[in-house]
């Protein structure tokens, strides 16, 4: 690990107090603009009261080949209401006047931030307080490409892994990771099926091997029960699906938000906090 | 740019033509992705897979196509000697069953027991519903709801095959969410199952996987020349949607060069409006499906659909190795518009007797265009990559009769 993957970031400050008070995080993730600019940013700016520890900011892209229905449909929304990268950073900046402390990480596909420039994207995206990137399509074959520029930059690159990822090629997928580690929990998409700490358990020992990073669980964790089930194994539970949908329940005939929405998403967030901080934590063992 | 050693030793280990193609996907296929990209290096080095190959080809697909001397076009072009490679003659009636004759060897060679596929005007679909039932495999078929109504002919015959053709609402319902919906299917099932892939696109190994089986094509035309004419042709042209015969056509020519090379683009309406599908002519470089290459896109990197009166070229990305063969200059991309098409379409069925695809149809086109500038010994060749059949409802439309089907938009 080289010093530019121990840059202190909100996300390092953030796992650090977490395993400090002896319990899991919360992730929460919604789609930047979903339905609208001004609904996307009122349930923005209520995640971290609500309990959430952690954000992270969906770019929306036309074709998120990774994502569900669910995720699928909140990018078009956001996209037919005008969404768009540089707005992406305008809400982040927006929110950072307000937070200085919950981290903030984006996540989506490569080719808007390649059609932006990586350069002038990673000047921006810091400028305007964004702790890390998820990229779906860039795997450490294309670490060149966002990875590497991103670390130079002081950001933090996360990398998924999957239940596919071996003991052979987890070394790879590890090495140039900064901030945390992705453990998708499934093999599929977002918001399709669960899994439970017993399904994940092999797996997380087996990323432990390789890290001493935080891990933080994602993909189908939709109730607080699955969310604190998660949170025994992993060090955060990260839920997405389950919050667009309640956008998605909370729309008019013609997918405009009524009124509370961003209400009824931070109360399904409130209830997910106090699940994952219903379970006690030891301090993780540190992995030399 | 400079002039390489030779312009057929792509890709690289790492899939990368110049910058384009590479390995953009999800962490979870990675590593299936890469058993692809293993089971193909020892295929394509190991001689009984080629045996098995080619007499599929010959005995099942009907190859050779035929290369025959359009006399009649000829004359009435009055240039270069017009050549056509028959690969509309093929089983199936298009070129696509090259590739997933090919493929289904792969994913017998892996131990896969399950097929999936992305289909847009319905081709790649029915070839590989065809190569399942040969081989007793299971196949699902994912097509944008869109074509799934308007080409039900194919929609039909992929049923009677055996296969469950998916109507893909996500998105925009077309080709590139077809692709979409097949890559989150392959995702949630990365233990039996086997993407075919229907052009010389997506993640490495696949676009240099599928231009080694369609170039079959290239070179059985560099015998059938040396046999009709003894020498090599002059000018190659084919058209393109993602590139498969094209690819499949100049691939074994790029580094003879006195041979010129032109690839034909979906022009639609034309490039001055948002409706054609020239990803090379009218797009610009991105990243999608796996590789880097041209795709038609916002200025935001959103991805836009494209438009063609074919819909076998009506997809917003090429082959990544079209896109560096682009800039490399060895390849010249030109586009034709819907109606020069549709032109070319009838003049072809009237004066040749052959009903060609709309896909090279477009090629035809060009070949129209240009012919008339050549001395009359240059050696022009198009492939003839699919026939018309699947067309007549389309033409019908636009040429304002009503035969009782909806056609492509």
């Amino acid at each position: 690990m080289d010093m530019s993957q121990r840059t202190e970031t909100r996300i390092t400050r953030k796992f650090a107090q977490l395993k400090a008070a002896g319990r899991g995080g919360l992730g929460a993730f919604i789609t930047a603009g979903d339905p609208d600019f001004e609904t996307g940013l009122e349930i923005l700016m209520g995640l971290a009261d609500a309990g959430a520890d952690m954000i992270e900011f969906g770019i929306p892209f036309s074709d998120p080949m990774a994502d569900g229905p669910a995720v699928q449909a909140s990018s078009l929304r956001a996209l037919k209401n005008g969404m768009t990268l540089k707005k992406t950073l305008d809400m982040v900046r927006a929110f950072r006047q307000r937070d200085d402390e919950t981290p903030m990480v984006l996540m989506g596909y490569f080719n808007p931030i390649y059609i932006y420039g990586v350069e002038a994207f990673l000047v921006d995206a810091k400028a305007a307080g964004v702790d890390g990137l998820i990229m779906v399509d860039l795997p450490p074959e294309e670490e060149n490409e966002l990875c590497i520029p991103a670390l130079a930059a002081g950001i933090n690159f996360i990398y998924l892994t999957a239940p596919t990822t071996d003991a052979a090629r987890l070394p790879k997928v590890v090495e140039k990771a900064s901030g945390f580690v992705y453990f998708v929990s499934i093999t599929g998409i977002t918001g399709t099926r669960s899994a439970t700490s017993a399904d994940i358990a092999p797996h997380i020992e087996r990323i432990r091997k390789f890290t001493d990073l935080p891990i933080a669980v994602g993909f189908g964790i939709k109730t607080p029960e699955n969310a604190a089930d998660m949170v025994k194994i992993g060090d955060a539970a990260v839920v997405g699906s389950a919050l667009v949908q309640v956008i998605t329940d909370n729309l008019d005939g013609e997918n405009r938000a009524r009124p509370g929405l961003a209400a009824k998403v931070h109360q399904l967030v409130s209830e997910l906090a106090a699940g994952v901080r219903s379970v006690a934590k030891r301090p993780t063992k540190e992995v030399v | 740019m400079n002039t390489p050693n030779t312009y057929r030793a792509g890709a690289d280990d790492d899939g990368h033509f110049g910058i384009y193609g590479g390995r953009y996907v999800a962490e979870t296929l990675m590593p299936l992705i890469l058993a692809v990209e293993r089971a193909w290096n020892e295929a394509r080095n190991d001689p009984d897979f080629w045996t098995e190959f080619h007499d599929l080809m010959k005995h099942y697909v009907g190859r050779p196509s035929p290369l025959y001397l359009a006399k009649r076009l000829t004359e009435q072009l009055g240039g270069a000697k017009v050549y056509f490679k028959r690969d509309e003659l093929n089983h199936t009636g298009a070129h696509k069953i090259n590739n997933t004759i090919g493929q289904i060897l792969m994913a017998k060679r892996m131990g896969k027991t399950r097929i999936i596929a992305e289909t847009g005007a319905g081709q790649h679909g029915v070839a590989t519903a065809t190569v399942c039932a040969l081989f007793g495999l299971p196949c699902i078929v994912y097509m944008g709801a869109t074509d799934v109504e308007r080409q039900s002919p194919n929609v039909f015959r992929m049923n009677l095959l055996g296969a469950e053709v998916r109507p893909v609402t996500s998105g925009t319902g077309t080709l590139k969410d077809a692709m979409n919906e097949a890559l989150r299917d392959w995702v949630a099932n990365v233990d039996d199952t086997f993407y075919i892939i229907g052009t010389v696109a997506g993640p490495h190994p696949y676009p240099t996987m599928v231009r080694d089986f369609q170039c079959v094509i290239g070179n059985e035309l560099r015998d059938q020349m040396d046999e009709a004419e003894g020498r090599l042709p002059d000018t190659l042209v084919a058209c393109l949607g993602g590139g498969s015969n094209a690819m499949g056509l100049f691939h074994p020519f790029l580094d003879d060069e006195g041979v010129e090379i032109i690839g034909v683009e979906a022009g639609g309406k034309g490039l001055d409006t948002d409706q054609h599908c020239a990803s090379l002519t009218g797009g610009k470089p991105g990243v999608l499906h796996g590789n880097r290459t041209y795709l038609l896109q916002t200025d935001d990197g959103q991805i836009l659909d494209g438009h063609s009166i074919s819909a076998g070229l009506d997809y917003p990305g090429i082959g990544p190795e079209h896109s560096w063969l682009k800039d490399s200059g060895r390849v010249s991309y030109v586009s034709v518009t819907d109606a020069e098409a549709l032109d070319a379409f009838q003049l072809c069925t009237r004066m040749e007797g052959i009903i060609p695809a709309l896909e090279p149809s477009h090629a035809l086109a060009h070949v129209i265009k240009i012919a008339g500038t050549y001395p009359k010994d240059h050696l022009l060749v198009m492939n003839l990559c699919g026939r018309g059949d699947k067309d007549i409802f389309a033409v019908a439309k636009h040429l304002g009769l009503d035969m009782g089907q909806t056609d492509q938009g």
